[in-house]
């Protein structure tokens, strides 16, 4: 007997099909822009616009413009892909009106890459083959040869020069299926082959076709199409990129972000369509379950167990709500996804839905994201026009829709207990729990909240499986985090790695570093209710439960890079200042005790700080963490905790020295001109704003101290660095 | 005004009553919603559509959705009050915002507010004189890749050093020569 959620999706896979095949664009010259509120802000709606006028003008009509989300290469942008057909896929970085006229001119009519702007520097040109060994656990467990090395040794064997093909490593593709083996995973770009091989004469084989002939070896290929394919496909030379493991995020910055066709074409709506069809909420809740999914919003808890007691509920009208008030200073990978591929998410809260019996779901996004809100809006009135969102979603009886709700500024409105009330209309104020929102939630009914980035990971396993899933993670939690990378890190962005990754791997690997090769000093993770992790710790495991453990929290994923140049102190207050400000004022330990905190750190960054404070506010922060009402109160002091667990050594240092090694805590620092190096060019005085530098032309200038702000402004216009900050 | 909230029987009076300081779409969005369920929910949403049209919440206007929303004056406020997103006083023709989130911070928003602040002469949710400028910080923009970065208006710019700041801030001075000037900067 046909199903007719099958059918439907049969039929709406092959419209799409069709109409993507209309654009012809399988043999043209394809270049991609981003295009997020970062990719947007670094100019790149500029830098489309100039694209277009260049097409225009050349009258060539091989050439179109792929707009996509953004993949999170942030300090990069505006970055552009141009894709020759038959030739490897070139991205550029920091693009801007000029480089567009040189890509343009040289690159798409030439075909001459431009060298000196490619990202990261990271392919050669004239190389014209690249291949990507997988170096995921699973590969190569028990095999007699290193495959990479033996494959190198017959490239030149087989006498082909050294700079025509590229050899990198990158982390695991997801074609074993989570089984580990004897063999190897190899991608080939620009061909998107991706190989299995197991021995010696199937890497002479490769080498034989794919190099010499630029044929493709049928035998050896892997058949079903693992996940990262495309990405790694697409951005498999960068290494910001191929150290990641992209499973929520695993269309930002491939597909235009307002298409539902092209969200189609990547199996989109297919884990839909899976879970609709079979008619069994129980089944895709233990799929979810099995993947061991622990929501990604900060609190960690399984969400195959929310969905399962919001489905074991009496009440039967309930409701299902994305959590997209991202508020962390700091993070924004939400609002990464929400631009990027607002239909997964979409997709995501659907199954959710369907899986704990919802009639209706709420996007809750902060005011500040219009560019995210405008998206998903698009997203639901798309798939209300071709019925998968609306009365009988997708043929099946059931009947679903979706509204946004925007938030207005409110920190707190994360918790969920908050984020209801906020819903509801009224001042977002969080509830004792419990009840728990799953028994009792929105309007009393039961009600289940997730975060973005648990929905983003929901399609992918249905589509592969929860036992897939669970063997990306660890063993207490499955799958992959996405971290957003700030601070004093030479790459900043997204990173979207497995579960139990090293921080080392995180920070150095992927994140190139720390700024100006300066010592590291500390990790901050979890936004301002986590904690900071000394770098001795580098090498720690990034998951729930090891972070826990570690004074800090996961969080929504904000990863803070602190070098020496930052003041332990000083970065406390700032957190705490932040939590103070936003402390809803309901109870008592939460409103009073960070306002009391931050008093004692204003105390002691001002230079007026005794030994007692420090006892002081360890009592206050504890007492705090016992005995506030929500997570925001609880929280609050784990930065504090931590520094002083960790740093107290620069608490002391500010208390009895009256010195801030990092010079941050303006009122213990000074400025002095160094006579000697002073040449008496008088920009400093005249930069002053309070006219305290005093000085003739051509001789030494004095600052008076009595008079001096410590704006800063003299050792920042002082070109002969003859100012000093003591 | 009167504060009374509106029944039925004098409905079009109310309505009347509050066209004097609401537009007419966001009346009509008011009523329409009033049918649906859990019509108070709407309330942050309407006082949304509020500030996007008049820059700011009123008083008359706050009583207006209290008695078109037929929800009580306090309740208004006390929402309104709640969400730093709401503003309660008319604000300059271009609205500064620096980001104040923490990779901003760590990468010296604060030099780059106190430059900001020293030029337009006023403090954080304060308005130049001449009205042109409004000066506002905000906790992350999402945008930490470029940090430090401001966004005036719409427009988002980063990374931004205090001397970037300031001619950014000459942008919009020359961009509103017309306007009637008072001292709004110092250099």
């Amino acid at each position: 007997m046909s199903n007719p959620v099958t059918e439907f999706y049969k039929a709406l896979t092959e419209k799409v099909e069709q109409s993507l095949a209309a654009r012809g664009e399988a043999d043209k010259i394809v270049i991609q822009v981003g295009s997020a509120t970062c990719e947007n802000a670094a100019g790149a709606v500029d830098v489309m616009d100039e694209f277009l006028k260049h097409i225009q003008s050349s009258g060539r009509e091989d050439i179109v413009i792929h707009r996509t989300g953004c993949t999170g290469r942030c300090s990069k942008e505006p970055i552009v892909g141009v894709a020759v057909p038959g030739k490897m896929p070139v991205k550029y970085e920091r693009v801007n009106r000029d480089v567009v006229h040189r890509i343009f001119t040289n690159h798409v009519q030439k075909g001459l890459p431009q060298a000196e702007q490619i990202l990261d520097g990271s392919i050669d040109p004239d190389q014209q083959i690249e291949f990507l060994f997988c170096e995921g656990k699973r590969c190569g467990v028990g095999a007699k040869l290193n495959f990479r090395e033996v494959f190198q040794r017959k490239l030149q064997e087989a006498g082909v020069a050294a700079d025509k093909v590229r050899i990198t490593s990158a982390s695991c593709f997801g074609a074993c299926q989570g089984r580990s083996g004897a063999h190897a995973h190899v991608l080939v770009r620009p061909f998107r082959a991706l190989y299995r091989v197991t021995s010696e004469s199937d890497l002479e084989e490769l080498i034989q076709k794919q190099v010499l002939k630029g044929e493709e070896v049928p035998a050896l290929k892997v058949t079903d199409k693992p996940i990262y394919q495309e990405f790694f496909d697409l951005y498999g030379d960068v290494s910001f990129f191929n150290r990641q493991s992209r499973v929520a995020m695993r269309n930002s910055g491939i597909l235009d972000p307002d298409s539902l066709d092209e969200y189609i074409k990547f199996d989109g709506f297919k884990a839909l369509a899976t879970s609709l069809s079979k008619h069994d909420p129980d089944w895709v809740i233990n799929e979810v379950l099995k993947a061991r999914l622990r929501g990604r919003g900060g609190g960690g808890f399984l969400t195959g167990k929310k969905w399962q007691m919001a489905s074991q509920q009496a009440e039967k009208t309930r409701y299902i709500i994305c959590n997209g008030d991202e508020g962390d200073p700091g993070a924004f990978m939400d609002r990464g996804m929400l631009e990027s591929d607002p239909f997964s998410i979409l997709e995501g809260m659907m199954i959710g839905a369907f899986a704990i019996g919802a009639c209706k779901g709420f996007y809750y996004i902060r005011a500040e994201y219009p560019l995210a809100i405008k998206r998903v809006q698009n997203a639901i009135e798309k798939c209300r026009e071709v019925g998968i969102l609306g009365d009988n979603v997708m043929g099946s009886g059931w009947s679903f829709d979706l509204e946004i709700r925007l938030g207005a500024g409110a920190f707190v409105c994360g918790e969920e207990t908050a984020l209801i009330r906020s819903i509801e209309g009224k001042r977002g104020q969080p509830k004792v729990r419990p009840p728990y929102p799953v028994v009792r939630g929105l309007w009393g009914k039961p009600t289940s909240i997730n975060n973005v980035e648990t929905f983003a990971n929901i399609a992918p396993i249905i589509n592969y499986g929860g036992d897939w899933f669970a063997s990306i993670g660890t063993e207490a939690s499955g799958g992959t985090k996405v971290f957003a990378l700030a601070g004093k890190v030479k790459h900043t962005g997204l990173v979207e790695v497995p579960l139990g990754t090293s921080l080392r791997k995180v920070v150095f690997d992927i994140g190139g570093g720390v700024q100006d090769d300066l010592p590291l000093k500390a990790v901050q993770t979890g936004g301002p209710a986590g904690g900071f992790l000394p770098a001795k710790w580098i090498d720690m495991e990034v998951d729930f439960d090891p972070l826990a453990k570690a004074g800090s929290i996961m969080g929504s994923g904000g990863m803070i890079v602190l070098s020496e140049e930052d003041c332990m102190v000083d970065i406390s207050k700032f957190y705490l200042t932040f939590t103070q400000e936003e402390s809803c004022g309901k109870c008592t330990p939460c409103r009073e005790g960070t306002t009391r905190m931050l008093e004692i750190l204003e105390k002691i960054t001002s230079g007026k700080g005794e030994m007692n404070d420090l006892d002081r506010l360890e009592r206050l922060a504890k007492l705090c963490q016992q005995t506030s009402l929500c997570g925001l109160g609880r929280a609050a002091p784990n930065p504090i905790l931590s520094s002083l667990k960790h740093f107290r050594e620069e608490y002391v240092e500010h208390i009895v020295d009256k010195s801030c090694k990092a010079k941050k805590c303006v009122a213990l620092i000074k400025y002095e001109i160094d006579a000697e190096t002073c040449i008496g060019c008088t920009v400093c005085a005249r930069n002053c704003p309070v006219e305290c530098i005093t000085g003739t032309r051509k001789e030494a200038h004095v600052i008076d101290q009595n008079r001096c702000v410590k704006c800063g402004q003299c050792f920042e216009v002082c070109r002969f660095d003859a100012i000093e900050r003591v | 005004m009167s504060h009374a909230v509106a029944n039925t029987d004098n409905w079009e009076a109310v309505k009347a009553a509050c066209l004097e300081f609401l537009p007419e779409h966001i009346i009509r969005y008011i009523e329409q919603n009033a049918k649906t369920t859990h019509s108070e929910s709407q309330l942050i949403a309407i006082l949304h559509m509020v500030q996007s049209h008049f820059g700011y919440l009123g008083k008359d206007q706050m009583h207006s959705v209290a008695q078109l929303a037929q929800i009580p004056f306090a309740k208004v406020t006390g929402v309104a009050t709640f969400y730093h997103y709401f503003r309660l006083q008319p604000r300059g023709k271009h609205i500064i915002n620096v980001c104040l989130g923490t990779a901003c911070y760590v990468k010296g928003a604060d030099k780059l507010a106190a430059r900001l602040m020293d030029q337009l002469g006023i403090q954080f949710g304060e308005t130049t004189k001449d009205k042109l400028f409004s000066l506002e910080s905000t906790r992350c923009l999402g945008t930490c890749g470029l940090a430090p970065v401001i966004m005036v208006d719409d427009q988002i710019y980063g990374p931004v050093s205090p001397a970037e700041a300031s001619l950014i801030l000459e942008k919009y001075l020359k961009k509103n020569k017309g306007h009637k000037t008072a001292e709004a900067s110092k250099g």
